[in-house]
């Protein structure tokens, strides 16, 4: 039977190459000397470290804990000797540094204890917990923790869940070697997720250019006896490989940008995420390692099991860099980032390390105007007007580029893959949005610290009237009572005030009262404020309190003068 | 010649009633310049513009009697902004009120601090905690780095610290527009 | 530093233009073969004076002159100003209207890609408000030949009424109104009748019809090639064809056969070549057929009820100032959002 395909709009066919890349089997690596594993390593919270340096871990270890929901656990990838925990460069086109553990191995790569799961008879909260400290993300590149999607929808169940084995990159071929060769474990892994999310169907989505990777999955899924799943092969067109896109082409469902799949009733998964669901399900081995295609600029492109945190430059030799390599790609050559150093570590989104070199990717020619040709919004796969995004990204007016749906942009790349006058368009999203987000956190910050000010102000302004409130009352009972009592208290005090006007004994008296009240205060706070302590802090403070007198001038204070 | 200076009479009569009418009916409430400028300030409210607070410095914008170029922690985009909302031709920033330097956060050195409370009253976002005699700190996520704690310290225990850059605030940065350097 | 996509396609504005001129060649080929060498003379001053007038105003400008004239825009707009120009117009109308497309109505707009209007079709504009004599004197196919058109080109004396008609369109239009006047002897004849003279051929204006049938060719291979779309072509012969339709179908003996439309003047011209200036444009789908189906009853209100030869030009600018509304007003809606 065949399947009725839909279609996304645009998209472009850049050539492939990538079949250097599987003409041999997965190898492994050789340890490294140093493994350096970031703690930040999905979208989310910064998981804390769980190690101290000088510790010695397990393979599998939990070395970061996941922060909150929105995150995932980090694990050491062998056994050995935690060095260090610092900040180390990460894979990131910013060159900035993120803490790290440094691991230094002891060539034993032994396990520690390993938990499984019979994921039928768990409860879902509790295999959602368990996938979060095996560290599941998503390995198509997103790191995106996989348990937060394992949820089925409002419904409770979920109409079709969507593994994704397009691989539409250039030249990755991780996904294509994994389905090869671990296609039946694979098939495990998404039988859990299926379970878990109460999926009627399973389409896997995979470009009509793997045909021995469709024949294989297809073999697993007829060995498996199972019934509703199904291995499609989609039309070979980039960027197929695409959440969005790959939900489009197998179900005809549109998910707007800001809106969750699983209310459409369909949620993505990539293979390596579903092999790695499995490896932690059923062998209780957390996400330590992933299949990384080395391309590019190299003699022999392979793919390679690659321990979380080996230094990319290690993985590189064995394929034999060639002369001229000028950079290393994390990803594909069309939405891959570049790296700020040539040994900076493996993480879970590293699908490829790509080898580049001048004469493998050229410096683009000279950006010429835009000429509005629309060859951008033709291949644009968000149905995007980019040329428009661009003009106003490029003024810096960033409110209309937000019109022409800037947020809607998924960064693949086609349309500076297209443009006569190549133009980095992307690039200009790019500085659009990272600007438009700081403008967010700034009018966040701004808008916080202006109603802290505004609160403060009402506060000291609430603190004032009701001192004087405060005061007005207690001045008045007071020259009621000293009103009352009239002359016979002046005449009573003595000397210290001969008879006069009554107005101004009533004040006199009133001042009095005050400074009375104020010296009663002062020392009723006093006390309080001391006597809780113990004898030895009592003496202490006794002791600076002569050395504060015998410094300085004596206390002036001065009884609040009142409103009256 | 009567009858055209009673027309344009009447039209006068009647344009001005329109005009009184308009007015009365469509009176704008409060002052939404003053809302629009506050909203273009950084909310500092560190007083480096000589008014104590960002508020009063827009009330003073809006009512002429300040310069737009006065706010060094908005800086030459805030000018800039302020310069398009209110229709005024950009100045760089007043020297004298200050320089534009990055963000910063106040961080209380806690070993030498004496819990004076004094910071604690400048503060004018309340982003210090301590008590009288207990050490102080600055919550970092609330200092808008005005620096205003700075000069009361009796000990000089605070400092400003530049606020680093993360993975998340990193920025994409302007793509190089290439024909300047084909040139 | 250069960020992904690493790889890209290798297309160039460059080759765009090149396959723009490319196109052109049947069309030009026809254009030579029917009416004389003169049109290459105005092809070649147009082209020198427009690259002169580009590469002056880059150095103006202070940028970068070899990047900019190798990527043949200017070319473009000189050859199109040379193919709606009449063939023996004198040098100095062509080379100052490709002046005035080049240096006012692009580079002082902001060269490539900044300019609101067409500038060919700008200039061609000027030219006709400010020359209207010299810009309506066309000669038959085969009527001058080669010395006669090189001398009216170079400043040879010009006795020109006596040798040149207008073009087909101005010729059926001024017959067509003599035609309704009684007192004139025309009157009472029919538009088949008035197109039986020596001006006209099967469909069109006779050579012209060629010419025509040589843009469509370069035309229909620039959509095979995908440097155009469908949409502006296809929108602006079906609106002309429609108003010319119409107005034909009510009162045959007034107007001219819509197919006549089609095949005269620059009507094919204007669609695959002129209209379709991505520049000055409509991007959107639905604003490049509503541009185009605008501009193309505008052409035929022109032709018919104006005093112009052709009506191309003018609707091309009056619709290139309806483009940024056209265009926000068309977005097509994004993924996602579509109502399906």
């Amino acid at each position: 039977m065949l399947r009725k395909l839909f279609s996304f709009h645009g998209g472009v066919k850049p050539a492939t190459h990538k079949d250097q890349s599987t003409l041999d089997p997965i190898a492994p690596v050789p340890l490294p000397e140093r493994l350096v594993i970031p703690l930040h390593q999905s979208v989310g919270g910064q998981p804390r470290p769980l190690v101290q340096p000088g510790e010695r871990v397990f393979k599998g270890q939990r070395i970061g804990a996941a922060d909150g929901s929105l995150s995932s656990a980090v694990h050491a990838s062998t056994s050995g000797l935690v060095r260090d925990i610092v900040p180390a460069v990460m894979p990131h086109t910013s060159g900035l540094t993120t803490l790290s553990v440094v691991i230094e191995p002891d060539g034993e790569d032994r396990w520690g204890e390993l938990d499984k799961v019979r994921f039928r008879s768990t409860p879902p909260d509790e295999l959602r917990d368990f996938l979060r400290d095996a560290g599941i993300v998503g390995l198509g590149g997103a790191v995106f923790p996989s348990h937060l999607k394992l949820k089925p929808g409002k419904e409770g169940a979920l109409q079709t869940l969507v593994i994704n084995g397009a691989e539409c990159e250039p030249f990755i071929t991780c996904d294509d070697m994994l389905m090869r060769e671990r296609a039946g474990d694979m098939l495990k892994g998404i039988i859990a997720m299926r379970h878990m999310l109460q999926a009627r169907e399973v389409l896997i989505g995979i470009e009509d250019n793997k045909p021995q990777a469709i024949a294989a999955v297809q073999a697993a899924i007829a060995a498996s006896g199972e019934t509703g799943i199904e291995a499609v092969a989609i039309p070979t067109r980039y960027p197929a490989g695409g959440a969005k896109q790959l939900i489009r082409v197998l179900t005809g469902i549109e998910v707007p940008h800001g809106r969750r799949s699983t209310d459409f009733g369909v949620q993505c998964f990539n293979v390596g995420t579903a092999y790695s669901i499995f490896e932690a399900l059923e062998l209780g081995r957390p996400l330590i390692s992933r299949i990384v295609t080395v391309a590019g600029n190299v003699d022999a492109p392979r793919n390679y099991e690659v321990l979380i945190g080996t230094p990319m430059d290690h993985v590189v030799r064995l394929s034999g860099a060639r002369a001229g390599t000028d950079r290393y790609i994390m990803g594909g050559p069309m939405m891959g980032a570049r790296m700020p150093a040539f040994d900076v570590p493996v993480v879970k989104a590293t699908n490829c390390i790509l080898v580049g070199s001048p004469a493998l990717f050229p410096p683009p020619p000279p950006e010429m105007p835009c000429i509005r040709c629309g060859e951008c919004a033709k291949a644009c796969p968000a149905d995007l007007a980019p040329f428009e995004m661009y003009w106003h990204s490029r003024a810096k007016n960033f409110g209309k580029a937000q019109e022409y749906h800037l947020f809607d942009c998924i960064e693949c790349g086609c349309c500076s893959f297209v443009c006569p006058s190549h133009i980095p368009l992307v690039d200009y999203f790019r500085f659009s949005k990272s600007e438009i987000w700081a403008r967010e956190r700034e009018k966040e910050a701004a808008d916080a610290a202006r109603d802290r000010f505004e609160f403060k102000n009402f506060r000291q302004e609430r603190e004032k009237q009701e001192k004087a409130e405060k005061l007005a009352a207690k001045a008045a009972a007071t020259r009621e009572k000293v009103g009352a009592d009239g002359a016979a208290t002046a005449t009573a005090s003595g000397g210290a005030a001969p008879a006069k006007p009554s107005a101004d004994d009533a004040k006199r008296a009133l001042i009095e009262a005050a400074m009375e009240k104020a010296r009663q205060q002062k020392a009723q706070v006093q006390a309080r404020n001391t006597d809780a302590a113990d004898p030895a802090v009592q003496a202490e403070i006794a002791a600076i309190e002569a050395r504060r007198l015998a410094s300085a001038t004596p206390p002036t204070d001065s009884p609040p003068s009142s409103g009256a | 010649m009567l009858t055209a200076i009673l027309i344009m009479t009447g039209i006068a009569l009647v344009l001005g009633a329109v005009l009184g009418f308009a007015s009365i009916k469509f009176k704008v409430e409060g002052d939404p310049l003053v809302d629009q400028i506050d909203a273009i300030l950084p909310q500092t409210q560190c007083g480096q513009c000589g008014f104590p607070g960002c508020r009063p410095y827009a009330t003073a914008i809006a009512g002429g009697e300040a310069e737009i170029n006065q706010c060094p922690p908005g800086g030459e985009e805030g000018i800039r902004k302020l310069a398009d909302l209110l229709g005024r031709e950009f100045k760089p920033l007043s020297e004298e009120h200050g320089v534009e330097k990055p963000k910063a956060v106040a961080v209380i050195d806690e070993a030498t601090c004496i819990g004076c409370t004094l910071c604690i009253q400048a503060c004018p976002v309340d982003a210090i905690v301590g008590a009288a005699k207990q050490m102080h700190t600055i919550i970092a996520a609330d200092c808008t780095g005005c620096e205003l704690c700075l000069a009361p310290c009796p000990v000089d225990c605070i400092s400003m610290e530049p606020i680093a850059e993360t993975v998340d605030t990193w920025k994409w940065r302007y793509p190089v527009f290439a024909i300047k350097q084909a040139a | 530093m250069i960020n992904s996509p690493f790889v890209r396609k290798p297309a160039s504005v460059q080759s765009v233009m090149l396959q723009v001129l490319l196109a052109l060649l049947p069309g030009i080929a026809a254009y030579a073969w029917f009416f004389g060498p003169g049109i290459l003379v105005q092809i070649a001053l147009a082209t020198a004076a427009a690259l002169a007038g580009e590469a002056a105003m880059l150095a103006i400008r202070g940028k970068p002159k070899a990047l900019f004239l190798s990527d043949l825009s200017a070319i473009v707009t000189a050859w199109l100003i040379a193919l709606t120009f009449p063939p023996i117009a004198p040098w100095w109308l062509t080379v100052t209207g490709t002046l005035l497309a080049v240096v006012i109505v692009k580079q002082l707009y902001g060269g490539l890609g900044q300019n609101p209007f067409n500038p060919a079709m700008a200039a061609f504009c000027l030219m006709i408000v400010a020359y209207p004599a010299l810009m309506s004197q066309w000669p038959a196919a085969g009527q001058l030949d080669a010395r006669t058109q090189l001398d009216l080109i170079f400043g040879g004396a010009r006795q020109i009424d006596a040798i040149t008609g207008a073009t087909p369109l101005d010729a059926l239009r001024t017959a067509l109104r003599s035609a309704a006047d009684p007192a004139s002897t025309q009157h009472g004849l029919r538009a088949a009748q008035l197109m039986d003279g020596p001006a006209f051929g099967l469909v069109g204006g006779r050579g012209g019809e060629w010419v025509a049938l040589g843009y469509l060719i370069g035309g229909l291979w620039l959509l095979q090639r995908r440097i155009i779309t469908w949409h502006i072509p296809a929108a602006f012969c079906a609106a002309l064809f429609a108003v010319a339709g119409l107005l034909w179908a009510l009162k045959p003996e007034g107007f001219a056969s819509p197919l006549f439309h089609l095949a005269s003047g620059g009507a094919m011209l204007g669609a695959f070549f002129i209209l379709t200036d991505p520049v000055s444009g409509a991007t959107t789908a639905r604003g490049k057929l509503l541009f185009a189906a605008g501009a193309g009853i505008l052409t035929y209100v022109i032709r018919v009820f104006g005093a112009y030869p052709d009506g191309i030009a003018f609707a091309t600018l009056l619709m290139n100032i309806c483009v940024p509304l056209i265009d926000m007003k068309t977005q097509a809606p994004v993924f996602g959002h579509k109502k399906d």
